[in-house]
C-alpha cells in the first residue's frame, strides 16, 4: 500500500528532549536535532500489546498514551492479548493487511513479514543517536539489512530465582556461579526436599529460555553463521548430558510444564530454584500483605544470573518485544509520533520504573534507571538487553529461526533425552533433522 | 367503431414478461430460492476450503503469498516423524474417545429415559459439560492434571492408595489418556442427549408387544431399541467423530502438544506450523491431510443413513 509522502518536520535542537529533562540520560542525549512527525488529520490509532505481567507496566503505558492523546489530539485505543497469542494475531494482521495499526510483537516476528511493516529507520536512528545507542541484541530483532522494521521496546529478562535460606540449608553460602556448582546445589536441594524445577514442556518463554541456556552455555548452537544446521555436535552432546543429570534433581512433571507452572509451584513453596522473569517476585511482593506465607517467601527470595557454563560467559535467550507499525495503517505519521513520544525520556523512564524490573531498556541511556537499584532482586534483570543472544544463533534471524523455535525443536531435544525417550545422540540427530527442514534453502 | 379491450391495455414490458415467465417456472424459482444459501456456502465454506487446499500446494509463508510447489509439502510431511506421530495421536484420540463417548453416552441416555425422580433436572445437569466453553473446562482439567496440585493425586494420596503424585501430563501414555478422558467428559452430553431424543421416538407399544412375546430386557434392547435407534446413532457418532477429530482447544490449553509432541493432534500441529511457525503452506497441507479421514466419516454416515433396511434392523 502506498502512502503520501511522509510529513516529517525537522525542528531545531531538542524540542521534546529538552522539555523532558535529562535525569537518566547521558551527556550526548540532547545534542541532536529534533524530529517531529505531524499526525494526519483525524488520525486514530489502534494498538495491540501483550497482557502485562506486572500491573505497573500497563498502568504507566496507558498513562503515557493518555498524555500523548492530550498533547496531539490523536486517540489511541490500546488492546491487549495473552502474550502467546500475539504472534498468531500479528501473523494474521500481516497476511490479510488489516488489524491494529501498531503491535508489540515478540522475537523474530518482524523478520517474518518485513515487507508488511512500515519502515521506521529514521525514528530508530534518531532515538539511537539521542539515547546512547541501541543494545545489539534487541536491535538485531528489529532491524534487517540496515533498516528498522520496528523499534526494540524491551527485553524481558530471565534469571535464577531461589530461596536463600534453603540454599544455605543445602550447604551453599552463596549461589554457585558455574554450571558444575549449580548441579551440585540442585542435588543438595533435592536431598533436603526443596528441589529445583525447570520447564521441559512447550512453554514458549520458560521452555525456550532454559533449553537455549543449556545449549549455549555448553558451546552448542543450532546453526552456524551461514545458516547451516550444526546442532549435531560434541558441545550439544555435553549440554544434553548435563541436562540429563540436572533433570534427575527436579521435581517430577517438568516435562509437562507450560509457562506458568514454575511460578505456581515456587510460590506454593514446592521449589527451591526456578528460572523466571521478575514477575514471580513481584507477585509475592505485591500480595505479601494479604498472605503471610507469600510474605515469608518474598522475604527469602533472591535472584541471580543463570550459571556460566564451559563457554565461559553468560549467554541467554530472553524475550525481546518490538513495537511495529503495519504498512497498511492509514496513519503512519501518527503511529510514528506515538512511538516517538513513548520512547522519549520522560515516558520511557517512567515506564521502565513502573515495570518494576520486568522490562529492561533497549536504549543504553536508560541503564541507570533507579529501578535497577531500588530492590536488590531487580539487579539480575538489569543487563538483559546487553547480554542477550538472539534466537537462531549464530545464523541470521528469519522465518527459519522463528519456525524452529515455534516447533519447539530445541525444547523437545532436551525433553526427549532427559525423560529417556531417546539417547542423547538420538535426540540430537532428530533435532538436526527437524531443524534442517526449516533451514532448507 | 368498436375498440377491442386489448387495444387499450398497455403491452407488458419485456422485463415484466420475463419475470412472469420465471415466476411460473418451477425450476427457475427453485434455483432463485437456492441462490442465497449457495452464495453463503460458496463464500464461507467452499472458498476457505479451496484456499486451504491451494495453500497446501504452495510455499506460502506469513506475509508472503508463495508459489505453486506441487506436492512438495506432502513429500516433506511424509518424511516427518512429528507429523506421523500427530496422525497416530489423532486416530488414537478420535477412536478411543468416540467409542467411550458412545458407550457411556448410550448408557446415560438409557438411564435418563427411565422414569426417574427429578428427570428434567438431571437431563439439564447432564448437558453442563457441553454448555461450558471448552477453554474453561480445559483450564479446570489443567488444574486437575497439574503435576504438583492435582486434586486427584492429592485425594489418592490422602486415601493412602498412592505414595507419589501422578504425572498426568508429563508421561506420554498418561498424557494421552488424560486428554482423551477430558474429551470424553466434554463430549458425553452431546451423545447422551441426542440418543435420548432418539429413544423417546420409539413407540412404547413395541416394547409392550415384545414383552408380551416374552422378550428379556437384553432382547428388548437388542431387537427393539437398537435397530430403531440406529439412524440417530449414525448421525450422532458422525458428528461426534468429526468434533473429536478436529479438536484443538483442549490440547492447546492442556499441553500445547507436549510432552515431546505426545499429544499433538493434526489440528494443533497445523496451527503450530502454519501460524506460530509462519509456514502457511505446510500448516495448510497438514490440515488438508485431515480431509480424507473426515470424508470417510461423512461417507460412512451418508451410506449408513441411506440403508433403510439396515436402519430397521434388517441385514444388508
Amino acid at each position: 500500500m502506498k502512502f503520501t509522502r511522509r510529513d516529517v518536520i525537522r525542528t531545531t535542537a531538542g524540542v521534546a528532549a529538552g522539555a523532558l529533562g535529562s535525569r537518566f540520560v547521558g551527556s550526548s542525549a540532547f545534542a541532536q536535532e529534533g524530529l517531529t512527525y505531524k499526525p494526519e488529520d483525524g488520525a486514530k490509532l489502534r494498538m495491540l500489546r501483550w497482557s502485562p505481567f506486572v500491573q505497573g507496566d500497563e498502568d504507566q503505558w496507558l498513562a503515557n498514551t493518555k498524555r500523548f492523546t492530550e498533547a496531539t489530539g490523536v486517540e489511541v485505543r490500546v488492546d491487549k492479548e495473552s502474550w502467546e497469542d500475539i504472534r498468531p494475531k500479528a501473523a494474521v494482521a500481516a497476511n490479510v493487511g488489516s488489524g491494529p495499526d501498531l503491535m508489540l510483537v515478540w522475537f523474530d516476528d518482524p523478520h517474518q513479514y518485513p515487507d508488511k511493516l512500515h519502515d521506521v529507520t529514521e525514528l530508530g536512528e534518531y532515538l539511537g543517536t539521542k539515547y546512547g545507542g541501541w543494545h545489539d541484541g534487541p536491535k538485531q530483532y528489529a532491524t534487517r539489512e540496515g533498516k528498522f522494521l520496528g523499534l526494540p521496546l524491551a527485553t524481558i529478562g530471565n534469571a535464577i530465582v531461589y530461596r536463600e535460606s534453603w540454599v544455605k540449608e543445602a550447604g551453599f553460602s552463596e549461589f554457585p556461579k558455574d554450571t558444575a556448582g549449580f548441579l551440585e546445589l540442585c542435588k543438595a536441594l533435592q536431598a533436603k526436599g526443596h528441589p529445583a524445577g525447570f520447564t521441559h514442556g512447550h512453554g514458549v518463554g520458560d521452555g525456550n529460555n532454559y533449553a537455549h541456556w543449556l545449549l549455549w552455555s555448553h558451546g552448542g548452537q543450532m546453526v552456524d553463521e551461514s545458516g547451516k544446521v550444526t546442532i549435531n555436535s560434541p558441545e550439544t552432546l555435553k549440554a544434553i548430558e548435563y541436562a540429563q543429570e540436572l533433570y534427575k534433581t527436579f521435581i517430577p512433571g517438568t516435562e509437562s510444564w507450560l509457562d506458568v507452572n514454575n511460578n505456581r509451584a515456587f510460590l506454593a513453596g514446592e521449589l527451591g530454584v526456578i528460572a523466571n522473569g521478575i514477575s514471580v517476585y513481584n507477585t509475592a511482593k505485591t500480595n505479601k500483605d494479604n498472605d503471610p506465607k507469600l510474605a515469608e517467601i518474598a522475604k527469602d527470595m533472591r535472584t541471580t544470573s543463570l550459571p556460566i557454563g564451559p563457554v565461559g560467559k553468560s549467554v541467554e535467550l530472553f524475550q525481546v518485544t518490538t513495537a511495529v507499525i503495519f504498512d497498511y495503517t492509514p496513519y503512519p505519521n501518527a503511529a510514528k509520533a506515538y512511538l516517538q513520544f513513548m520512547f522519549e525520556e520522560q515516558q520511557m523512564a517512567e515506564w521502565i520504573t513502573s515495570s518494576a524490573g520486568y522490562c529492561c531498556q533497549t536504549l543504553k541511556a536508560f541503564e541507570n534507571n533507579p529501578v535497577w537499584t531500588a530492590d536488590p532482586n531487580n539487579a539480575a534483570y538489569a543487563k538483559a538487553s546487553a547480554t542477550l543472544r538472539p534466537n537462531g544463533y549464530a545464523g541470521p534471524l528469519g522465518y527459519a529461526s522463528a519456525a524452529t523455535m515455534a516447533d519447539y525443536v530445541l525444547v523437545d531435544m532436551f525433553a526427549k533425552a532427559v525423560t529417556g525417550q531417546a539417547t542423547a545422540q538420538e535426540a540430537m540427530e532428530e533435532a538436526e533433522k527437524r531443524a534442517n527442514r526449516y533451514y532448507r534453502v | 367503431m368498436a375498440v377491442s379491450s386489448a387495444a387499450v391495455q398497455p403491452r407488458p414490458s419485456i422485463l415484466s414478461r420475463s419475470l412472469s415467465l420465471l415466476a411460473d417456472s418451477r425450476n427457475a424459482l427453485g434455483f432463485g430460492f437456492m441462490l442465497p444459501a449457495a452464495a453463503l456456502l460458496l463464500v464461507f465454506l467452499t472458498y476457505p476450503l479451496g484456499l486451504g487446499i491451494w495453500l497446501g500446494f504452495t510455499d506460502a509463508r506469513i506475509g508472503r503469498p508463495g508459489i505453486f510447489i506441487g506436492i512438495e509439502n506432502y513429500q516433506y510431511l511424509s518424511d516427518d516423524a512429528v507429523f506421523w506421530l500427530s496422525v497416530f495421536n489423532t486416530l488414537l484420540y478420535t477412536i478411543s474417545a468416540s467409542i467411550l463417548k458412545f458407550a457411556l453416552g448410550l448408557w446415560l441416555a438409557l438411564i435418563l429415559n427411565q422414569n426417574l425422580p427429578f428427570k428434567s433436572f438431571f437431563r439439564a445437569i447432564v448437558l453442563l459439560p457441553w454448555v461450558v466453553p471448552t477453554v474453561l473446562s480445559a483450564i479446570a482439567f489443567w488444574w486437575i492434571y497439574d503435576s504438583q496440585f492435582s486434586i486427584l493425586s492429592w485425594a489418592l494420596m490422602e486415601m493412602g492408595l498412592i505414595d507419589h503424585r501422578i504425572n498426568f501430563l508429563g508421561d506420554p501414555v498418561n498424557a494421552r489418556a488424560s486428554v482423551i478422558a477430558a474429551n470424553i467428559w466434554r463430549g458425553i452430553p452431546f451423545v447422551a442427549i441426542t440418543l435420548l431424543a432418539g429413544l423417546q421416538t420409539i413407540p412404547q407399544s413395541l416394547y409392550e408387544a415384545a414383552t408380551l412375546d416374552g422378550a428379556s430386557r437384553w432382547q428388548l434392547f437388542r431387537f427393539v431399541t437398537l435397530p430403531l435407534l440406529t439412524p440417530i446413532i449414525a448421525i450422532t457418532m458422525t458428528f461426534s467423530v468429526l468434533f473429536t477429530f478436529t479438536d484443538f482447544q483442549l490440547i492447546y490449553v492442556l499441553t500445547r502438544g507436549g510432552p515431546v509432541n505426545a499429544t499433538h493432534l493434526m489440528a494443533t500441529l497445523s496451527f503450530q506450523r502454519g501460524i506460530s511457525g509462519g509456514q502457511l503452506g505446510e500448516g495448510a497441507a497438514i490440515a488438508v491431510a485431515m480431509i480424507p479421514f473426515l470424508l470417510a466419516a461423512i461417507l460412512f454416515s451418508y451410506f449408513g443413513l441411506q440403508r433403510r433396511k439396515w436402519q430397521q434392523g434388517g441385514g444388508d
